[in-house]
């Protein structure tokens, strides 16, 4: 099947998978709604008064309080790590980078968790979103001048560098357990594990804004990402500010993942499994790559939500820990391919 | 006789140590240039300061009489095109959008409607029309050599460097690719290539540059710059110069191997 085949039939899969999430997710619950009754109000507030539209007032709270503006975050956030996955994975010419796996989110954690403990709040409901971004610049700066030589990253180089950022930022947020108060020490242990639960809508504003933001720089970036694969060298020949490209891209991770970890905490190998199946689909062409990685992304999200609010009756699992359950495996499987590829650790 | 780019008394000093020092040369429209020398002579050096990507330590690198690091990377991109030693592509494309790659500093300008034509030809005359549909990561090393050349011909620019083009290839396409660079120069393009075996560097350029000790040692015709005494003294060894079509054939003095 040619490539234009499939993204054909991928694109129909993720509008159909990103629709039967939303309605899903917007059903279930304790209190069950009917699909129809999910549709009937969304079309109200595109303003098409229809016959499906909820008659009860609760229903219709429960809706547009609770579940909506989860379900957007769950949306927006899964996008940003993606869409952050695959641009990370463009700049270090490696399928491997994943802004969980080295350290990003972690960094980005430690910066969110600092602001809470010592009660910064100088700039309103951003200031957490500020300190999270600093900590996951931080930690991408880190990362890349680390484990980058003569415009390569070697896996073992750039998997070691994650294991000492991830080291570091743990130990920091141990700290600031420690120093915190109850309140915000069960504040920084929702952070650790990741989840969705208590969305607002201020907050999703936020989320969604940066996210949609960061995906239009992503996309018109892409077709110099895909010089870049043909290596530093070659793209600047190609007319490539490298440099510039590289800065521009390290502060578009940071922003996009810290703005998910501020909110929602820890979710991690979103970024890893998404964009890696798009690819294997589609082919490594960015700007596909980037506009499906958001839809997955978002889409798949949106599931894990609905399994961590489902799984276990009565209890909401910490999203972030579902998501490293199943994207843990796929790692191991990654890495088991790479080195069965190329002989070794290249 | 157009000068594309011209280098005046370039020297690059990395680490305190001199690996260029004061080459003059000009580098002209419809001429095959070679560039030979031993290992370690500054062969890479000079292309990658005449390329733009490193700067010299002193003197000037004019491209159309303006300093090279005047230009922008992408009006540089339209001006000259490089072929690398290493051609690695970290996620699997296909050859077609590989070479596609070559077209991107035209993009929004009128010669993106060349695009097709550039690409087809250049695919053609490095022989990989076949390979198309193929992921470049699965192609072996002369096959990713000739796509990365294709790539570098489908860029048309007024200047092309080629650093080793032949070094993973076997002797047929040794031959195309030279004759390539030959097609290309006889189009108005000039050609730099940088070459290790000198009866092809003899054979295929115009003009042979001997860099030895990061000088320029010689620079001229085949005839001029590769003979015995000159090839002897710059990389040690006794030489014998043959002669093909009025052009050398370099062959090493070889003791009389045991029986």
């Amino acid at each position: 099947m040619s490539r234009t085949l499939r993204g054909l039939a991928l694109s129909t899969g993720l509008a159909v998978a990103l629709v039967v999430a939303v309605v899903a997710s917007s059903m279930v619950g304790q209190l069950p709604i009917a699909p129809t009754e999910v549709v009937g109000t969304l079309l109200r507030a595109l303003g098409i008064s229809n016959g499906w539209q909820p008659t009860d007032d609760l229903v219709e709270a429960t809706l547009w309080v609770v579940r909506f503006p989860r379900v957007v975050m769950a949306l927006a956030v899964g996008a940003a790590l993606a869409v952050a996955g695959a641009v990370m994975q463009a700049i270090f010419g490696n399928p491997l980078a994943e802004p969980g796996v080295v350290g990003v989110s972690s960094g980005a954690a430690l910066g969110a968790s600092a602001a809470i403990v010592f009660g910064v709040t100088a700039l309103g409901s951003w200031s957490i979103a500020l300190f999270a971004f600093a900590g996951g610049l931080l930690a991408t700066l880190l990362v890349y001048f680390v484990s980058r030589a003569n415009g390569r990253t070697e896996v073992v180089t750039l998997l070691l560098t994650g294991i000492a950022i991830n080291a570091f930022a743990g130990a920091g947020l141990a700290f600031l357990l420690f120093v915190g108060d109850t309140a915000s020490r069960e504040q920084v242990v929702f952070w650790q594990l990741g989840s969705l639960n208590g969305s607002l809508w201020n907050e999703v504003l936020i989320v969604a804004v940066i996210t949609v933001a960061g995906l239009v720089a992503a996309f018109l970036l892409a077709p110099r990402y895909d010089l870049l694969a043909l290596g530093e060298r070659n793209a600047r020949h190609l007319g490539v500010n490298v440099e510039a490209l590289r800065v521009g891209s390290i502060v578009l991770v940071a922003l996009l993942t810290g703005v998910a970890v501020a909110f929602c905490g820890i979710i991690a190998f979103v970024g890893l499994v998404v964009p890696h199946l798009i690819r294997m689909i589609i082919g490594p062409g960015h700007r596909y790559l980037i506009v499906a990685s958001a839809v997955g992304g978002g889409a798949l999200l949106t599931f894990a939500d609905l399994l961590a609010r489902t799984l276990v009756g009565g209890a909401d699992l910490p999203i972030g820990m579902l998501t490293s359950l199943i994207g843990g495996p796929f790692f191991f499987y990654l890495l088991y391919r790479q080195r069965k590829r190329s002989g070794g650790w290249a | 006789m157009t000068v594309t780019v011209r280098a005046t008394g370039v020297g690059v000093v990395i680490d305190g140590v001199a690996i260029l020092d004061d080459v003059s040369i000009e580098i002209v429209a419809g001429e095959v240039l070679a560039l030979v020398g031993p290992n370690g002579a500054g062969k890479s050096t000079l292309l990658s300061v005449l390329g733009g990507d490193s700067k010299a330590s002193s003197g000037v690198v004019e491209v159309d009489g303006r300093g090279i690091h005047s230009f922008t990377h992408l009006e540089l991109a339209r001006l000259r095109s490089v072929l690398t030693q290493e051609n690695q592509v970290s996620f699997p494309f296909t050859v077609a959008e590989v070479v596609a790659m070559g077209r991107a500093p035209w993009e929004r300008t009128p010669l993106r409607n060349d695009d097709e034509t550039a690409i087809a030809t250049a695919l053609e005359a490095a022989d990989v029309t076949h390979l198309t549909s193929r992921r470049y990561t699965s192609l072996s090393g002369g096959e990713k050599a000739r796509v990365s050349l294709a790539r570098v011909l489908a860029q048309r620019t007024p200047t092309v460097f080629l650093d080793e083009p032949t070094a993973a290839l076997d002797l047929r396409h040794q031959e195309d690719v030279m004759t390539t660079a030959r097609a290309l120069a006889a189009t108005g393009v000039a050609v730099v290539v940088v070459l290790h075996d000198l009866s092809l560097a003899a054979a295929y350029a115009d003009r042979v540059a001997l860099i030895a000790g990061g000088a320029l040692r010689a620079v001229g015709t085949p005839v001029e710059v590769i003979t015995a005494p000159m090839v002897s003294d710059v990389y040690g060894l006794a030489v014998e110069i043959h002669e093909q079509q009025g052009r050398p054939v370099v062959l090493p003095v070889r003791a009389q191997l045991a029986p």
